[in-house]
């Protein structure tokens, strides 16, 4: 490859992940530089953190960081398997140790960390290894296949990720033998690491802790470890993993300082004692540390590749949170974990029967958060790592960080929109929360794949991808894209905020709704909604607070064409008698309605005056009607087939169970209309799973399906429970119309509301049969409250005086009707004129 | 308001209107809807006939305030098209404005003027 005499030369030392990273920034920012790498490995740079994944199925070209080709259409020179064994400062030029001899500008050294070796007597020894490169993984899976017992030496963070690298090659028995008295002991506590140990022991590791090794037994090959307790641990594999030791060796010979306990000594600006040459990664000691992860070196990256291009960047030290899936477990520490009790607030929750400890660390003041372990759960990681780093200010009850709120189900969504702009989310690419929303807004990036291709977020170690979806979530909400839930320009409160307002503040009126967690006037989209809270809640008459009661709720009745209403008396279970249906055809005629049956197995009555509304009424009720409220957003029917009563195929008494639950649940508001249905076998004659819930008889008991509806999307409902009794069913069902009537946003159907709950089904069934949230007590009272306070309004209505007066249409001519009003004949009934 | 050419027309009393709702008074062949908005302490008349499907039935509306600067409205109960009772404008979409009446109320009687 040609190399331009007027551009800059850098050499990268080490083709390692941060010395890749280097060469992907400073491409993509300059094409000013001859860049030249030479690596020590045969492969070019490859996901070392992943690198356990290899056992686990993935080729090298998997775990690989780009292509030869990326290397050649970069214009970047690539010798592998070929060391820099001399820096010649004076001459400014490299040796490798093929004998390649170049001159350089600047010299990035990338040349990365071995494992460390601990001088133990027989660590020569055959079956021992150090886990590091592919090589190493080649290595020891050779070996693995006649090996029965291993052993990895420390218990940190690699040395877990070495067990797992065991425990894949097959070997039946794995121990781990840490030094200090806990697993871990730069990232979590003991309590952590004693729940940590109970889970890998279920996993099948062996852990012993506190233990020094002496000496390596065996002949050629390694037979057992001595303890300095003069125990012995017969093994036939050992892999060491007991910290890392920077690559200085090259820097050292060059004359370059370096710290006592090794790794090259840099300023800010990732400078080495020679200005042209610097060095990034674990190689580098920068603050006096050595920062064994890779987002830092990534970090240290980009800090030399934007000075080399002329900016003025430090690198300021690093956040060393981490989180990790170790064998399966979620292992996290963030902040700073160990915080001094003194001058610090723990909260803890510890849960040895499913493996689960959380640590919070919180300021004196109560007010910020300092930092924290999770072991088992680290779901709250990124939430908890941007509570720390962007020193948000603490909710009044921060254990309900890592214990979730209770009674609610909030979205993690709302969260992550209360960051600062340039809160960093993804810290291996530098992405700020500022990147990811605009790339939604401006570009219409909605997916995690699109993300990473645009900004490059969560393409490094992925512990960011979570954060990441809820930002493009919430930035789309934010845009409108989804339907921001606030209710009106009136209320800046979701439904279910106001649900729960109005529950605990014992607020039974509009106005005080209004008054107090509101502004302006209201309008035709809040009122009902909080008519219909009221009404859920607190079961009263609507028609008490009538002006707030949306069309069809205003006069009881569905209003239709021309002003005039139609009458849907119930009919539970499409159950009816011939004296009843003689009635509602007496009714019919009296009035001149049309009659047409409904697809809920009722009559609709059409075409009522609303001067006649009260008296229909009267007449209904006298043959023992009710309200079928099918004016309102609340249950409508429950339809069923015959059942087991006359079918020939029928299990159990479908119609029976229809008509307990249609007058179980009669009047219930809710935030859309409800529909039901009760099968008396698979036939499904009644249609059961195009409802909100279906019930369909089984040998056993019955089928409990919810979430159906038909509609213009129609959506089949999903199995809830199986081969239940009567009284569990009505059981589930309490719960589950009560959490849908306390969570939905106004005017959601079931099928809608389960399509856009997080966790979808399992977590639904999670909530409904397991009480995963603790409130089904809640759900059953609030239910047996609505089934003790019903009563027909439309009986209240007729027998009060008041009520009845505003079924009028002229207010100074109580006896007329509306004479606007006028009908056409067709096929020997009325319709209504055409508009 | 008030100018010498004003008839006004006995409509009703107050509490023939229930609170922040409406009722129809017939006028002639005419149609009116009067609104007794007591949140603000206010009444409003328009016609009663909703431009957009030709129904009579603003008087069976909900009210309520839009924007800012809290202009009372009323959304007619069939397809929820919203007019200023202030001025009769519609303020979803482009139907027509609706007709407004001036309105007081004296001795808890409410008087039109037509």
């Amino acid at each position: 490859m040609s190399t331009n005499p007027l551009h800059p030369t850098v050499i990268v030392v080490g083709n390692g992940m941060v010395g890749y990273k280097f060469c992907e920034k400073l491409v993509a920012k300059s094409t000013a530089f001859n860049i030249i790498v030479f690596g020590e490995e045969p492969r070019r740079a490859y996901d070392r953190v992943h690198l356990s994944e290899y056992f686990a199925g993935k080729t090298a070209d998997d775990l690989s960081m780009s292509t030869t080709q990326w290397y050649t259409d970069n214009h970047i020179n690539l010798y592998l398997d070929d060391p820099i064994v001399e820096i010649d400062t004076t001459n400014q030029q490299v040796h490798s140790q093929k004998g390649h001899v170049l001159s350089y500008d600047y010299v990035v050294l990338a040349t990365g960390s071995s494992a460390f070796v601990p001088d133990i007597p027989g660590i020569e020894k055959k079956g021992v290894f150090v886990y590091r490169t592919i090589e190493d993984l080649e290595k020891m899976k050779a070996y693995a296949q006649h090996a029965k017992c291993g052993a990895v030496m420390g218990g940190g963070l690699l040395g877990l990720e070495a067990a797992k690298a065991l425990l894949d090659l097959g070997i039946a028995t794995t121990h781990v033998v840490e030094f200090a008295p806990r697993l871990m002991p730069r990232q979590i506590d003991e309590a952590g690491s004693a729940i940590l140990q109970a889970k890998l022991s279920e996993l099948g590791l062996q852990i012993h802790l506190n233990k020094t090794t002496n000496s390596i037994l065996g002949n050629d090959a390694v037979e057992g470890l001595q303890f300095n307790n003069n125990t012995v641990l017969p093994i036939d594999m050992l892999v060491i993993s007991a910290g890392i030791r920077p690559r200085d060796e090259l820097a050292k010979l060059a004359g370059l300082q370096v710290g006592t306990r090794g790794g090259i000594v840099v300023n800010e600006k990732l400078q080495t004692s020679n200005p042209n040459i610097f060095a990034i990664g674990e190689c580098a000691l920068a603050n006096s540390t050595i920062y064994g992860l890779v987002a830092p070196g990534y970090e240290m990256a980009e800090v030399v590749a934007a000075n080399l291009c002329g900016a003025n960047k430090v690198f300021a030290g690093f956040d060393m949170s981490t989180k990790l899936k170790l064998i399966g477990v979620d292992v996290a520490s963030f902040g700073d974990a160990f915080a001094d009790q003194a001058h610090t607030r723990t909260i803890v929750f510890e849960d040895t029967h499913k493996g689960i400890y959380k640590r919070l660390n919180v300021s004196a003041d109560g007010k910020y958060l300092l930092g924290g372990i999770l072991i088992g759960d680290a779901e709250a990681y990124n939430m908890l790592l941007q509570t720390v780093n962007n020193q948000l200010v603490l909710p009044p009850n921060p254990e309900e960080l890592i214990l979730g709120s209770r009674g609610a189900a909030t979205s993690n969504g709302s969260g992550v929109m209360s960051l600062p702009n340039d809160a960093l989310i993804c810290s291996c690419e530098a992405v700020t929360k500022e990147t990811i929303c605009n790339a939604v807004t401006e570009q219409q990036i909605t997916t995690i794949d699109g993300m990473k291709k645009c900004t490059k977020a969560g393409t490094g170690c992925g512990g960011c991808v979570p954060l990441v979806k809820d930002l493009i979530t919430g930035t789309m909400k934010a845009n409108g894209q989804y339907v921001k839930n606030v209710v009106c320009e009136h209320f800046n409160y979701a439904r279910q905020e106001l649900f729960d307002l109005i529950k605990y503040h014992k607020l039974t009126t509009y106005n005080e709704v209004l008054d107090n967690y509101g502004s302006g006037d209201g309008c035709e989209v809040c009122k009902p909604v909080v008519a219909s809270l009221l009404a859920s809640l607190w079961n009263d008459l609507i028609l008490k607070q009538p002006a707030i009661q949306d069309s069809n709720d205003r006069f009881l009745a569905n209003i239709q064409k021309g002003g005039t209403y139609s009458v849907v008396p119930r009919i539970p279970g499409g159950e009816i008698t011939p004296d009843k249906l003689i009635v509602i055809g007496q009714v019919a005629k009296k009035y001149h309605l049309y009659t047409k049956i409904t697809g809920g197995q009722r009559i609709d009555l059409f075409g009522a005056h609303l001067n006649d509304l009260p008296a229909i009424w009267e007449q209904l009720i006298e043959a023992g009607f009710e309200s079928g409220h099918a004016y309102g957003k609340s249950l409508r029917t429950v339809k069923s087939c015959v059942g087991s009563t006359w079918c020939r195929f029928g299990l159990h008494d479908s119609v029976s169970f229809a008509i307990e639950v249609e007058d179980r649940y009669k009047g219930l508001r809710s935030p859309h209309k409800l529909k039901g249905g009760v099968s008396g076998c698979i036939r499904e004659c009644a249609e059961a799973q195009s409802k909100d819930f279906g019930i369909i008889a089984t040998e056993k008991g019955w089928n409990l399906y919810i979430c159906g509806n038909g509609g213009s999307k129609p959506q089949h409902a999903q199995l809830l429970a199986s081969d239940i009794d009567s009284a569990t069913c009505i059981k589930y069902l309490d719960r589950f119309l009560m959490f849908y009537i306390k969570t939905a946003d106004p005017l959601t159907r079931t099928a809608t509301w389960l399509n856009k709950m997080e966790g979808g089904m399992a977590y639904l069934k999670n909530v409904i049969i397991n009480d995963s949230l603790g409130i089904a007590a809640e759900l059953e009272a609030a239910m047996e409250n609505h089934v003790n306070t019903y009563e027909c309004e439309w009986k209240a209505a007729v027998n009060n005086p008041e009520m009845r007066k505003q079924f009028q249409h002229f207010v100074n001519a109580p006896a007329q009707k509306d004479p606007t009003v006028v009908f056409e004949p067709m096929r020997n009934q009325i319709k209504a004129q055409a508009w | 308001m008030e100018n010498t050419s004003t008839n006004w027309f006995l409509a009703c009393a107050t509490t023939d209107v229930p609170e922040n709702s409406g009722v129809c008074v017939q006028y002639g062949n005419e149609q009116i809807a009067i609104f007794n908005f007591a949140r603000r302490n206010e009444w409003f008349a328009t016609q009663n006939l909703c431009p957009h499907k030709q129904q009579m039935a603003l008087s069976r509306g909900m009210l309520g305030s839009a924007g800012a600067a809290s202009e009372p409205k009323v959304a007619c109960p069939f397809h929820k098209k919203t007019f200023s009772l202030r001025t009769g404008e519609c303020l979803s979409g482009d139907e027509c404005a609706i007709k407004t009446y001036p309105i007081k109320v004296e001795n808890e009687q409410v008087f039109i003027g037509v």
